[in-house]
């Protein structure tokens, strides 16, 4: 078992997310940098979809009273055990007593969130059928709110032994190249004809802040603003994770882990997969992305082949 | 209108079948959703059925978005011919008025109808929860009689009760949980919309009809 010693920021327990009662209104939830989850959780051994913690604008510090087997991966921290510096993307063995501390500032300048996987998962009570926490709506993970100083976190069964799973890493090669301002590819959306050429222009070429305001819900983009060629009042339907709309006042917001199920507003476009974490890594009130239009095919092909690499990146170090 | 096959991003797939609220509509939705849920393709995580469109979510690990549009147009043809599913009826209690229904008196004033006259038509008419969406279990019901379609509030209110029976433009609805919302008040149930917890934690699905049943009304 872990406890929380001390605890800042947006710090919650994550799984893939509460896939199927999207139909009922339930918001996916789920990591926001998908693949630093994916990896940190490979790492250690897990299967892709074992709830690990997330944190993003803010620190941690745990203290384990069992010997386990621990990874990290994001952007945006550093990693400390006992009184070792461990990098980002390597697993390591966390001793009982130790203290285990996730701490702003990382190799690569920019970065928002890092995940904490243990060799067994975090053991918290799944509601529907997953471990997610959704803020919003007070449940899953610890009670369906942020981590707290005194919180315990049990640490599910391990099958394999500690000595195969500590000292492992992810090859560079295989790791999203996170920077401060991001090119995000995105396909057309649904009602891009809602919007005049002009403004599809603007979008596709200027630079857009994320604005501090934003959330695991959304991110809300500040910029040149974007103008709709017909009623911005759509009939409500179904949106995903990466969908941007568009609201009157012309400032894009992209969809985020915790979005809405249905919206009402245009869709100009929504990012990809793979370029998803790069836009998630942003710092909200700092970075800047831009957006370049790409196909499906491509799209596809991309995440495949970044999956792909994944897999087969994980090696002893 | 043929339906419009569209992508939403690299896995999610979105199906257009007219641009209007109607219960035709809104019907070939629900009978493409109960085809698809039916077979469970292998890559399709979930779907998420709306007023006029679906949306298929699914793992471009293990679909491409060519075969996933192919394999939709061939179901299609088969949706048009099918048969409509019986679907399952709902029964709602409901307290009008008073503190459970703040803005029925407004609402009898705007539409110059009595207040019994406003919950007659309120509970005469049996609706389909043509989708669900904003929070846990919101289920979206129309259509609402004719002389019942009301502006939302000019600004909405920070909490609104758990329970809440609403009606905003054609609509009418029920908070499952509290929290904020634009729309009317009209009367309050007791039934749990949302237990989180629950084998079956949603009262509604989409598809379902529901009647209301006056259980009283104060002033």
């Amino acid at each position: 078992m872990f406890e929380v010693i001390e605890v800042s920021g947006i710090a919650t327990i994550q799984d893939l997310g509460r896939s199927g009662w999207r139909r009922f209104g339930v918001p996916l939830s789920g990591p926001m940098d998908a693949f630093a989850f994916q990896a940190a959780n490979l790492l250690v051994g897990n299967p892709v979809n074992t709830a690990t913690l997330e944190i993003g604008g803010g620190e941690i510090e745990l203290q384990t009273n069992q010997d386990c087997v621990i990874a990290t991966a994001g952007a945006g921290y550093s990693l400390s055990v006992y009184t070792w510096e461990f990098p980002l993307w390597d697993s390591c063995l966390a001793r009982a007593g130790w203290t285990v501390r996730l701490k702003k500032g990382g190799s690569t300048g920019g970065g928002m969130w890092a995940y904490l996987a243990v060799a067994g998962g975090f053991d918290v009570l799944p509601i529907l059928n997953s471990r997610s926490t959704y803020l919003r709506g007070h449940f899953g993970g610890i009670e369906g709110r942020l981590l707290q100083a005194g919180d315990p976190l049990r640490v599910g069964t391990v099958k394999l032994p500690l000595a195969d799973l500590s000292g492992r890493t992810l090859i560079e090669d295989a790791r999203p190249t996170y920077v401060e301002s991001p090119s995000i590819e995105v396909i057309p959306g649904p009602q891009v004809k809602s919007f005049t050429d002009e403004s599809i222009d603007t979008f596709l070429s200027s630079l857009y802040r994320v604005s501090a305001t934003s959330d695991r819900m959304g991110y809300r983009l500040e910029g040149a603003a974007l103008s709709h060629s017909r009623d911005v009042d759509l009939i409500s339907e179904g949106m995903t994770i990466g969908s941007i709309q568009v609201p009157a006042d012309g400032q894009p917001i992209v969809m985020m882990a915790d979005c809405g199920t249905t919206g009402g507003y245009p869709n100009i476009a929504s990012v990809i997969r793979t370029d998803f974490s790069l836009l998630a890594q942003c710092r909200p009130g700092k970075d800047s992305v831009r957006f370049r239009a790409t196909t499906i095919e491509a799209a596809q092909e991309k995440y495949r082949t970044m999956m792909e690499k994944m897999k087969n990146g994980i090696i002893d170090s | 209108m043929k339906p419009k096959i569209l992508p939403l991003g690299d896995s999610a797939l979105l199906i257009q079948f007219g641009n209007e609220i109607n219960l035709e509509t809104n019907q070939r939705v629900h009978a493409l959703d109960a085809l698809l849920r039916a077979e469970a393709i292998m890559g399709i995580t979930e779907a998420v059925p709306a007023y006029t469109t679906l949306l298929i979510h699914y793992d471009p690990l293990e679909l491409t978005y060519e075969n996933l549009s192919k394999w939709v147009n061939t179901e299609m043809d088969r949706v048009e011919s099918s048969a409509s599913r019986k679907p399952h009826l709902i029964e709602v209690p409901v307290r009008y008025g008073g503190t459970s229904g703040p803005d029925l008196e407004w609402a009898a004033a705007y539409h110059k109808l009595s207040i019994p006259k406003v919950v007659h038509l309120h509970t005469d008419l049996t609706y389909t929860v043509y989708m669900m969406g904003f929070t846990p279990g919101f289920p979206y019901m129309g259509k609402l009689h004719t002389s019942l379609v009301t502006p939302r509030l000019d600004s909405p209110r920070t909490l609104v009760r758990a329970g809440s029976v609403a009606i905003a433009a054609e609509q009418t609805g029920i908070y499952p949980i509290d929290s904020p919302g634009g729309w009317r008040l009209i009367g309050w149930t007791p039934l749990r919309l949302f237990e989180p917890s629950s084998n079956a934690p949603f009262l509604f699905a989409p598809g379902d009809e529901v009647r209301f049943i006056n259980e009283g009304i104060d002033v």
